[in-house]
Order: C-alpha cells, then structure tokens, then sequence
C-alpha cells in the first residue's frame, strides 16, 4: 500500500508554502545548501520514536543506546531513516522493531519523516547526515543512488538468506556493477480487480485475451456499467496501464530499454502501444484527469464500474466486511507470442547508506529479510505480500495467495514506470504527456513529444 | 520696580546662562561622539554587516548561483565538479522542446490579468463600501478577510468540496455535471476563482488601511466644492492613495506570478494548470533536474524583476520628494 504511487497523492498534505520555499531553495541555492537542507530533513521532521520497550532493550542495549541516540553509530543500536509516514505501516513497523529488541537486545532509532518530504529531499538527506539504513525502492531509484556511490554493498548480509529469495527479487536487489544494495520487505501486484459478486451475478468470465477484454467490457457497457473504473488526477496511475500495456505488446525487455531510452518512443512499436490504448479508451470511465484513484476505486466498489487495473491498494478503499469479495485477474495477453507472464509488482525494501554496516545494521537487515519480519509487518498492513518466498502463506487472505501465486509465477517482474525509469523522465515529463494523449488521443504527438524530451533528459 | 524687574530677567534668560549653554551642549554632542565611536563603529558595523550578510547568503547567493546552475546540468549529487556545462541547452529545451512552458507562460498571464481586472477591483470596491461605517461592516471586513488566515490545506479541501464533480456543491447548486478541476478548459478558471477568493480579501484589508489614512478634510473640502461620493473617490481620494495604489498593483503581480498552491492542492501543475512555479517545483525535488529547474527560474525571477524594479523606481522618487 505504501509505494512511490502514493507519493503523488500524499503530496496534497505535505505541501504547502514553506516546502516550496524550501525546494526552490534547494533548486536555487543548490551545493550551498546541501548540508543545511539534509540536516533538517534528518532532524527536524519526525523526531526520534524509538519503536521498543525499554524494558526489552538488553543491558548492553541500553547501556550504549543512550549514547548511540545521537549519532545512531555505535554500540547496541541502529538508526533507521523511515518515510511510512502513515498510520497503519508506521504502527506496523514499530511492532517488527520491537520483536527485533526482543531477540537481539539492538534498540532501534526511527526517524519517521513525511513520506512526500522523504522522496523530494533523498538526494541530500543521502548526502547529509543519513541514518544507517532507510527505507527505498527497488529498481532504477535504488540504481542511481548506487552508481552515486550514496550507497553500501550488502552482498555480505545477502549471503546469509540467499536461498530465501526468488530471482525476480534477487535481480531487484542487484545493480548494474553486480553488487546487491536491497533488501526486499514486500510487495503488492498490479492487477485488474474486480468485485465476485457482481461477476457472479452478472455471469462476466475472466478474459485472458485483450480481445476476451473487449468483449467483457462491450458487454459490461450494454449492462449500464463503466467497464474499467479510471482515474488519473494525480497523472500516475495511467503510468500502469502503459506499462502493461506495453509489456504485452513488445514484452518485458523492450519496455526496460524504453525506460532506459536505448529504444526510442518514436519507435513504431511504442506507437501500436498507444493505438491499443486508444482503442481501450472508451470502455474506461470517461474524464479521468478530475478524478482521483480513490474516487475511481469507489465507482467499483458501489459496482458502478466493473473493473480497475490497479495496484493491492485498492483494497483500502472496500469496505473490511467486504474485503473478502474483492478479487482479480492478471492483465489479459495480448501478443500470444509475447504471452502475460511479466507482472507488475513495485518491491519495497530497505538499503544501507554510505556510512557502511556496522553488526547491528547487518542483524537489522537480516531480520528484516527474513519470513517473520516480513509477516510480522503484514499483519498489521495486509495489502502486500511478503518478499521471502519462505515466508508461510498459510496466514494469507485468499487475495494474498492469489497475488503470491501471480508474482511467483512470474518470469519477469517489473517495478512500475516511475520507479523504472529516471526520476527526471518520470514525474515533470511522462505524467503530462499521459494525460495529454487521455485528452485527445494523439498517438503521433504524444510519441514525438514523449522522444524530444526524453533526448534533451537521457544525455 | 519697572526698572530692575525687566532688566533683571532678560539677563539671566537670554544673555549670561544662555552664552555658556549652547559651548556645553556642542562639546558634550562633540564627546559622546568621540567616546562612542569605538563602540558606534561596532554597533553600526553589526547593524550594516549582519542584515547585509543575510541578504548576500539568502539573497545574493542563491540567485547567483541559481543563473550560473542554470547553464549546467546536474542531479545535485557529488561535487560541484560533476556539473557538466551546457551553455544555453537548459534555455534552448525550455522555449523549443518542454510542451509544458508556453501554456505555463500563458496561464501566468491569464492569471495576472485576471487578478489585476476583476479580483484586485472587487477588494478596492469591497474597501470603499466598508470603509463608510454602515451597520456590520466590522462583522463584514472579517468574513471577507478570513480566507486569507484560513491554510492553504484547508483551502484545498474547501475548494475541492465545492468542485467535485460527483459531490460537489456548485454542481449541485447549478444542476450541472462538470469536471471543473478535470477539463482543462475549465479547471484554470475554477483555480482562479479559488485564488480571487483569497485575493479578495487581502487588497480589502490594504487598502482599507489605506482609506482609513486618507485626511478627512480632504473629503469635507471635496463635499462643500459640491462633490459626489463617485466624484469624490476618483477625484480626491484616489490619488492621494498613491502610494497604497501602488503596493496594491505590485501585490498584485507578485501574487500572479508566484500562483502555486491553489494550482498544486488541485492536481499539481498537470493538466491545463500548468504554472512556471509549478514546473520548477515538479523539475527539482526528487527528480532533482537542477540545472534545468535553476534556469525556470532564472526565467520568473526576470519576469517578476519587471513590477519590482517598477515598485522600487516609484518609492524612490515618492522618498526624493
């Protein structure tokens, strides 16, 4: 539930006049003001929750802890940069620290820092004075930081829970100078969710074709129903419905090197994607850019749409005694030659900034990789899966297996656009290009405007 | 009697203890200047220095280095050294390739002309009503300046509520079905309602501060020269208003060009909202496009150099008078 995708919905509490001020500072002022910003946003913004018990912390915990509290270096102690900003991850993951106390007598010191602030300011919180360990992203954002040297090589700690990993999240985890840098929590996939009940009632099959899907959504129509709920107010959710789309299309492979722009948008290839999307357009609800993935996610759950390619999330949105009546379907094929077998399922995990591992960072990491960490967390925030693939299923709602057995089913796992691609692209240039083609459907103008950019960012 | 009573007090008054005085009064002024000036140089040297070293590091610095970071091109990682130097290419990308500029430029000005026509006006016009003392004026000047204490954040969520397109009031109230913050015919003047709304209120409050300035006599004399009340405004009180007229119109620009909140609460620059403010604000950050956020805003900073230089030329020939 927690990804980058949130970040743009999140932004509506965290902005306000003096973060502009702030980041146009940072944008003005640049070098100057690297070491003053990232000592703010590593002190000023959340404070110091130590998520244990005193009474759990060992003698020696707490013997150095005290000491430790400043610097979060030495002794029995981590310091632990967190953007779960949010009720139910935060209180989550202060009940996986504090098992942590428990069995290792290690105190750990969490900077919780709003999760918008996290995202817009890591560039110098990584340069400042970050916390030894923090909360990130797998995928191209943890593979820039890594080729900037603001990260720690943790193949060491890897060695350890190697085989608990399946190759999707091993690959995730390893950047391009074959070191590994990420430790892998959970993740949620992206699907068409949709409600049984109104399946059943209706007598809707699952499609697995694009074509299967046409015909679903035609029918969906002729029963009054929007039939693929669609909101992209915030620009990124339309980012996951081109991804697969793609992925379908012209396959895993070709949308990673689109994302690294050694294809080029132009490429006719890109161009099919787009006339397909045109032609999916007018079975999604109309006027996405006014509504929000919240509003969209309501007009499923009141069965007013039949269907939303989304990420887990949307789970937050029914109703808990309900819960149960969601379920979803991978998004269907399109190319048999190319097949449906790459999912999209953003990892969230955890890395270790440059200021090296100490014993306690390394136990830290490995308890975090390991299968009752991560269900642990789950419990309190049960719209994700866990990454180990050790990890016991058994506890799983239905949806969760199902998502276990999609992602792990998988050959390819792709880590959304905005995470694949460079921050740079992503965010002031694919989102308003999305949109404008949602608005008039221009596959020429939205690929040349889409590869003049990208030439003037991928240099 | 007569005799020694004048002489005796013009003696004392303004001969004898008058001469010895003024030579006191001019050397005690002549020592405290001599004893001070050590301490008067300190004092007065922290006095300059201080403010003039914040404005160098909070001022100076950062636009400085703004202009010369806008000819570069850097992720704002590492040393300065890994700056690559690109000449104009940042300028170039912005006017020929970034679709997001030229409606940007477009809906700054729109929003300058719009706060400059209807919603600058309406709070002069909301000022003179109230200035005139009717019954819950004070009652009114509240209402109206309240949406300028209200928070951005809560802003937002008024402004959505009264917009939604499913839940909202004005759809309600009209019977209508619009998407007023999706379609991007529509949302930019839905933003500027919003933003007048604000607006509004804070010329009311300037320039009623303004009025209440005004010398009375001034209207007295106006009235008995056989004035109307519109007479009256245009022709008296109004330009003795000069100087809050011109604070009004500089606000008013700087309030145009720094438009962001409103635009940002409602979909973050995207989608026929596009800002310059908002297209600095989504090139830096995470997406840390330093050099090409740097030479947007070199770009506003020209821009909004034009009113400022305007203000300050004016206050200075107000001083010279």
């Amino acid at each position: 539930m927690t990804g980058s995708d949130f970040d743009a919905l999140l932004r509506k509490t965290g902005m306000n006049r003096r973060s502009m001020l702030r980041l146009m500072g940072m944008g003005v002022a640049g070098a100057a003001a690297v070491p003053l910003l990232s000592s703010c946003t590593g002190t000023s913004n959340g404070g110091n929750t130590s998520a244990t018990s005193t009474s759990t912390a060992s003698a020696a915990g707490s013997a150095t802890g005290g000491s430790a509290a400043g610097g979060g270096q030495v002794g029995g102690s981590v310091s632990f940069g967190s953007n779960l900003s949010d009720e139910v991850p935060k209180k989550a993951y202060e009940a996986v620290f504090a098992k942590f106390t428990e069995q290792s007598g290690t105190t750990v010191n969490v900077n919780t820092v709003d999760h918008n602030s996290f995202q817009e300011n890591i560039n110098n919180y990584l340069q400042g004075s970050p916390d030894e360990l923090f909360t990130w992203f797998a995928g191209n954002r943890m593979q820039f930081f890594a080729e900037q040297g603001l990260l720690t090589p943790i193949d060491d700690v890897w060695a350890g829970f190697e085989d608990q990993y399946s190759e999707g999240f091993i690959n995730a985890s390893t950047a391009a100078d074959g070191n590994k840098y990420f430790v892998p929590f959970y993740n949620y996939p992206w699907a068409f969710f949709y409600r049984k009940s109104l399946f059943e009632e209706k007598g809707y099959e699952v499609p697995t074709t694009l074509d299967e899907l046409k015909t679903l959504g035609a029918t969906m129509q002729a029963d009054g129903l929007a039939p693929i709920a669609f909101g992209d107010k915030d620009g990124w959710p339309a980012m996951g419905t081109f991804d697969y789309l793609n992925m379908r299309t012209n396959g895993y492979q070709f949308h990673m090197d689109l994302m690294a722009h050694k294809e080029a948008w132009t490429d006719p290839k890109v161009k099919t994607v787009f006339d397909t999307w045109k032609g999916l357009l007018p079975l999604h609800q109309s006027d996405p850019l006014g509504r929000t993935w919240q509003e969209a996610a309501q007009s499923m759950v009141k069965k007013e749409a039949g269907m939303y390619l989304l990420g887990m999330f949307v789970g937050q949105q029914m109703p808990t005694e309900e819960y149960d009546d969601l379920d979803f379907f991978a998004f269907p094929e399109i190319d048999s030659t190319i097949g449906a077998d790459a999912v999209e399922a953003p990892i969230d995990g955890f890395l270790a900034s440059s200021k090296g591992l100490t014993d306690q960072s390394r136990a830290l990491l490995t308890y975090l990789a390991s299968p009752e960490a991560q269900l642990q967390y789950l419990g309190g925030d049960p719209s994700n899966v866990a990454a180990n693939k050790t990890a016991d299923t058994s506890g799983y709602s239905p949806l969760q297996k199902k998502a276990v057995e999609l992602i792990s089913s998988a050959k390819n796992i792709s880590q959304f656009l905005d995470r694949d691609t460079r921050p740079d692209f992503a965010s002031p240039v694919v989102i308003p290009a999305l949109q404008q083609f949602l608005k008039d459907g221009d596959v020429d103008s939205v690929t040349n405007s889409l590869e003049d950019q990208a030439k003037t960012i991928f240099v | 009697m007569t005799g020694s009573t004048p002489i005796a007090p013009p003696a004392p008054r303004g001969g004898a203890p008058a001469a010895p005085a003024k030579p006191v009064e001019i050397v005690e002024v002549k020592g405290k200047l001599k004893k001070l000036s050590t301490t008067d140089k300190v004092v007065i040297g922290l006095m300059i220095g201080i403010p003039t070293l914040i404005e160098a590091v909070l001022v100076w610095f950062p636009a400085v280095a703004s202009i010369v970071l806008s000819f570069g091109n850097w992720n704002g990682v590492g040393s300065l050294a890994r700056i690559q130097w690109i000449g104009v290419t940042n300028y170039q990308n912005i006017f020929e390739v970034d679709p997001n500029f030229w409606p940007a430029v477009q809906h700054n000005v729109l929003w300058l002309v719009f706060l400059a026509v209807v919603a600058t006006p309406l709070g002069v016009f909301l000022a003179v009503l109230l200035d005139r003392e009717t019954p819950g004026s004070k009652l009114f000047q509240s209402v109206f300046f309240l949406p300028v204490i209200f928070s951005l954040a809560l802003i937002g969520v008024i402004w959505q509520l009264m917009f939604s397109p499913e839940q909202g009031l004005v759809n309600g109230v009209l019977g209508t079905d619009i998407d007023w913050f999706g379609d991007s015919g529509i949302n930019l003047w839905a933003a500027l309602i919003a933003s007048s709304w604000k607006h509004v209120g804070y010329i009311m409050i300037l320039y009623l501060a303004g009025l209440k300035g005004v010398d009375p006599s001034l209207r007295e004399a106006a009235a008995l020269d056989g004035a109307n009340n519109r007479q009256t405004f245009f022709r008296v009180v109004f330009p003795a208003m000069k100087p809050i007229n011109i604070v009004v119109v500089v606000i008013t620009v700087i309030e145009a060009l720094r438009a962001f909140d409103i635009v940002f609460i409602i979909n973050k620059g995207n989608n026929g909202l596009q800002l310059l403010s908002t297209m600095i604000y989504t090139n830096s950050g995470a997406a840390a496009r330093v050099g090409y956020a740097s030479a947007l805003a070199v770009i506003l900073l020209v821009i909004a150099l034009v009113p400022i230089v305007t203000y300050l030329s004016q206050a200075f020939k107000e001083e010279n008078r």
